[in-house]
């Protein structure tokens, strides 16, 4: 497995859209570092952008990269190896060089504007690694729908549909119920909604550890109680695992049925 | 070598394989031949665990191959259509199989052969047909594994090639006692010239297997080409 990772990596570290990419995160800490002037600030910014840039990026680049490689996957299949390395070395070549344009490319800046002698360095951390979350696991999303579905264009639509659900929809269906049963005590609903999708779960647990969840009134205080504390994390934390890891999973699955 | 028993395989609707039985021993080469659509390289990639078969068993080496994979060590295979990674380098390409594989192989004679010194550095999306399939066979034929699979070896390929790629057929044949090839092909001239034993597919079935001379007996034809011909026709006479 660890030879087609380090194919698929060479592979992407070698085109145009990796460096985009990291240019991208590059230009934009920058920015926002220099022209705020505010570590803390600049770290919201980053989330709003980090949330929904990141899934997106991470579903794009999964469907384009399982469906340019079909060749490069045909020919591993006549050799002697497992399919499920194939699959798995393919898919987290992807999901690295994505992280490693992300995590470099949001790390530079801050580095050098002096991140270390600020005391958000760990709102920072968590901002990189609920990032690196959400390319593994919109990744992984993917590739499950792009190996599920022969045709290009269909899993293209597939993969984009599933990422406006969870980036967009499913937020407005969840305040739409938290409307309409309002009379109800949804703190355990809320809870639970937050829970099941990545995107919302990332959010939150930035959100609260930024020590802004006064802003969210009475749900906020609930919030805060659930997550604030170490075990709320773990949880959290425990739910992303869960998120990457099931997707994998039907990844190798799938992967060990289809025909070639 | 390889036994196949019972073997079905349907694509949505499109039922491929009904059944088929094959046992193909040690050493020889086979010609697997049928028309368009009978299941040739369906079979093959069957053998190669490329496809998975719906029905049916198929062992090769002995040993069957369900949810195996270090078996493709001992195999060659030489796909239909030269399908590779279109940002990579011929010379990478080589390398990277190598790399892959950890066998020893011998692609310098084989780069020589049939000429691809000057492409090496070239990638591999600007190359034409005929080049690409130059390629894809060195990739085959560098390493030494005692099966042979060959799915339209001939596509796109110049005369002097064909003639190289015969030569090695033969060489690989002679080179060691009990090495089994299979090939397949629409090109009979190829097949007469290369073949020892013919298996003819039809409708997801074996429906001849024998000598040259054992089908243009059968078949009441003097020549290769029509005796083929005429066991399609027959069966939808018959």
């Amino acid at each position: 497995m660890l030879k087609i990772l380090k194919y698929s990596f060479y592979d992407l570290m070698r085109s145009r859209w990796s460096y985009v990419y990291f240019l991208f995160y590059l230009a934009l800490g920058f920015v926002l570092l220099f022209l705020n002037n505010d570590v803390s600030k600049a770290v919201i910014t980053l989330m709003n952008v980090i949330i929904v840039l990141v899934p997106l990026i991470g579903t794009i680049f999964g469907v384009m990269y399982y469906y340019d490689s079909k060749e490069f996957t045909e020919l591993l299949l006549a050799q002697p190896l497992k399919r499920s390395s194939i699959f798995l070395g393919q898919y987290l070549g992807v999901a690295c060089s994505l992280t490693l344009s992300l995590v470099l490319g949001l790390g530079i800046p801050f580095l050098l504007y002096g991140l270390f002698k600020s005391d958000v360095i760990f709102d920072f951390s968590l901002l990189l690694v609920t990032g690196a979350f959400l390319t593994l696991i919109f990744t992984a999303i993917a590739f499950n729908i792009a190996i599920s579905n022969e045709n290009k264009i269909k899993g293209f639509g597939y993969a984009v549909l599933a990422w406006l659900f969870l980036a967009v929809i499913y937020d407005g269906l969840f305040l739409m119920s938290l409307i309409i049963f309002e009379e109800y005590p949804l703190d355990s609903f809320s809870l639970a909604a937050t829970m099941l999708n990545p995107i919302d779960l990332s959010r939150t647990l930035i959100l609260l550890k930024l020590d802004i969840s006064a802003l969210l009134g009475y749900t906020g205080a609930v919030f805060k109680q659930f997550f604030g504390t170490n075990q709320g994390l773990i949880i959290a934390i425990l739910m992303l695992i869960l998120w990457t890891v099931l997707p994998v999973w039907r990844l190798v699955y799938k992967s060990k049925k289809k025909d070639f | 070598m390889i036994q196949v028993q019972g073997l079905h395989k349907k694509f949505s609707k499109n039922q491929v394989l009904t059944g088929l039985d094959l046992d193909i021993e040690n050493g020889g080469i086979f010609a697997i031949l049928g028309p368009n659509g009978s299941g040739k390289t369906t079979l093959i990639k069957i053998i190669l665990g490329m496809v998975i078969a719906d029905k049916g068993a198929v062992s090769v080496f002995g040993k069957p191959i369900k949810n195996k994979w270090k078996y493709r060590q001992e195999i060659k295979y030489l796909p239909q259509i030269a399908n590779f990674p279109s940002n990579l380098r011929v010379r990478e390409l080589i390398r990277m199989i190598k790399d892959l594989r950890q066998q020893t192989s011998e692609e310098e004679q084989l780069i020589e052969l049939f000429g691809l010194k000057p492409f090496l550095d070239k990638k591999l999306a600007t190359l034409s047909g005929g080049t690409k399939q130059k390629v894809n066979i060195v990739l085959a034929f560098m390493f030494d594994s005692p099966l042979l699979i060959l799915d339209e070896p001939t596509t796109g390929l110049d005369p002097s090639a064909l003639i190289s790629l015969k030569e090695l057929i033969q060489k690989e044949k002679e080179k060691e006692k009990g090495k089994t090839i299979l090939v397949t092909s629409h090109i009979m001239q190829f097949v007469e010239e290369v073949a020892d034993e013919i298996v003819y597919l039809l409708e997801g079935k074996i429906y001849f297997r024998g000598s040259i001379s054992e089908l243009m007996e059968k078949t009441t034809q003097t020549d290769f080409e029509h005796a083929i011909a005429a066991i399609a026709t027959k069966t939808t006479n018959a």
